[in-house]
């Protein structure tokens, strides 16, 4: 029942004498939607691209979609799901070629491309700008998009870094909302975010402060552990203990 | 008595097809934090490179310090101070060749007006030697800001400065305009994050090219038109579900840990319960413990406007 899509140990990643990930551990389960926070700088995103298997630990161990990130980066990228807001989609092809070309890296069976893309787009309300250059559809429109493509090709885990800047807040919500039903279907939520409202929508969550994981609980625990009313005040109590200067 | 330092009069501006900007009436007086809040795509990085006299409107007129923006641009760069959403320093010139720059491109001295920076500047001091480029987010912003400031501007537009900067930074960020203000300095600061609206004296709400409302923060909630209510259950996306197709309820969002609800008629509570019929004529209760009437946040406001 509970099983574990990630599970990291000990890992650890030097840049010469800057330790930017500090010796972290942790694990998380099937279907579930793991918030990742930490203020510019305390290491996500390094530590994101190791569990992507881009960048290869210095010390440490672990696991993602059964894979050893270390010796299978190769099978870890196949089982996985990735969406940015600064890179997902190709602004100059059309929406239908995006959801092609993604398929078709990820070796999805072109039998099942034409069908699925039909109920993917209709699910999102996209279907009748099929087809529609990318780069003249809204934003809110493409992070739909951006995030049906990094789940089409039903990864165990899909990694989603700062989903939502920048759009209204209905919109923000119908994403968290795809999110949910992603995780409800078994797609586990990986997801880092400057919104501290969002961060309560995630089963779990763990704060990085100077590379290290500082916390690691649910919500409310963490809420109940600072005395804080919200999020936002936990983060802002968690980021005192900074010690580290930005470089 | 002419306080009003910033001034729009139905200023429209289109490209090519999409109207960026549709009849734009906008008032801003003198030593006010003004804030432009709205999604992307809404029109607030257009109206502010018109009031900077970077973009010509189409028609209509604006006014900065009772200069046209369009013909009395010359004077007008010399008054205000203009921070891009995207960092646009220079990234192989120092922290203090860039700063020197700018005082000179001014007729100025980084000396002259020290005072202005000072609290912002003396964080990335120990850094003046670094190439631009090579800065951390927050630090690039520090020195935009102070490149901004250096020819002590009467009004000073920074847009998005929060975008994708984490909340401490950001808090850090609106300590330092709040310290700007009491200087004298009118600033118009534009963002998508609704929770920074609050730590402004007034604000417009921007969505699609219209400017929705303009108001204070305190008045746009008191205008709210419903009693709101804060629901907190065991599995909120489940309830969601079940309340946003359910017809006595007139709207239901997602908040953080919460869901924020309106509902069509006033609420009647029968021993500590709130009973809900589904469609399938089935009942379902909420707990009063569960229920609670709230005050509107600036967010609350932005989703009603916005659904209208």
């Amino acid at each position: 029942m509970d099983k574990k899509v990630i599970e990291i140990k000990n890992l650890t990643k030097r840049f010469g004498n800057f330790t930017a990930v500090d010796n972290i551990s942790f694990d998380v389960s099937k279907g579930e939607i793991f918030g990742f926070l930490g203020a510019n700088g305390a290491g996500k995103t390094t530590a994101m691209r190791m569990l992507c298997g881009l960048s290869k630990p210095t010390s440490g161990q672990g696991f993602v979609a059964g894979f050893d990130i270390t010796r299978q980066s190769e099978n870890v990228k196949k089982h996985i799901g990735y969406m940015s807001q600064k890179f997902s989609l190709y602004e100059d092809l059309k929406v239908w070629e995006n959801i092609r070309l993604f398929a078709g890296i990820y070796r999805v069976k072109n039998s099942e491309i034409a069908t699925k893309t039909k109920i993917v787009l209709e699910k999102i309300g996209l279907f009748g700008e099929r087809n529609t250059l990318v780069k003249e559809i809204p934003l809110g429109w493409k992070q739909k998009l951006a995030f049906s493509v990094a789940v089409f090709h039903n990864p165990s885990i899909v990694f989603l870094d700062e989903p939502t800047g920048g759009v209204d807040p209905i919109t923000r919500r119908q994403f968290w909302e795809l999110i949910y039903e992603s995780a409800a279907e078994g797609i586990t939520v990986f997801v880092t975010t400057h919104y501290m409202d969002e961060a309560e929508y995630c089963n779990r969550l763990s704060i990085m402060v100077d590379g290290k994981i500082e916390a690691l609980d649910t919500p409310k625990n963490l809420k109940h552990q600072f005395n804080a009313q919200n999020m936002d005040e936990v983060f802002q109590k968690m980021a005192r203990k900074v010690v580290r200067i930005e470089n | 008595m002419n306080d009003i330092i910033v001034k729009c009069l139905s200023v429209n501006k289109s490209y090519k097809d999409v109207k960026a900007l549709i009849n734009i009436n906008l008032e801003v007086k003198k030593g006010e934090l003004f804030g432009l809040i709205g999604a992307d795509g809404a029109g607030k990085t257009t109206l502010f490179r018109i009031l900077t006299s970077l973009v010509l409107a189409d028609s209509g007129n604006a006014f900065v310090n009772n200069l046209d923006v369009a013909r009395d641009y010359k004077k007008l760069r010399n008054q205000i101070g203009y921070m891009p959403g995207r960092f646009s320093l220079y990234q192989d010139l120092t922290v203090e060749e860039n700063l020197n720059f700018f005082a000179t491109v001014f007729n100025t001295t980084v000396k002259e007006n020290y005072h202005l920076i000072e609290d912002i500047y003396k964080q990335i001091e120990p850094f003046k030697n670094r190439r631009a480029g090579k800065l951390s987010g927050g630090m690039k912003q520090k020195l935009a800001l102070s490149c901004a400031l250096i020819h002590k501007p009467l009004v000073l537009f920074l847009d998005e400065p929060t975008t994708g900067i984490d909340p401490v930074s950001r808090k850090e960020l609106w300590e330092m305009l709040r310290n700007l203000k009491q200087q004298g300095i009118t600033i118009l600061v534009s963002t998508p994050y609704m929770d920074e609206a609050s730590l402004c004296d007034r604000i417009a709400l921007i969505q699609h090219g219209k400017i929705l409302s303009v108001e204070t923060p305190q008045n746009i909630k008191k205008n709210y038109p419903k009693k709101l209510y804060r629901i907190e259950a065991s599995d909120n996306f489940a309830l969601l579900g079940l309340l946003r197709n359910n017809s006595a309820v007139n709207s239901c969002f997602m908040f953080g840990g919460y869901l924020h609800v309106t509902f069509n008629e006033e609420l009647k509570t029968e021993n500590g319960e709130l009973k809900i019929a589904d469609n399938n004529n089935s009942q379902f209760s909420i707990l009063n413990s569960q229920l609670k009437e709230i005050e509107p946040s600036v967010e609350d406001c932005f989703i009603e406007l916005m659904t209208k």
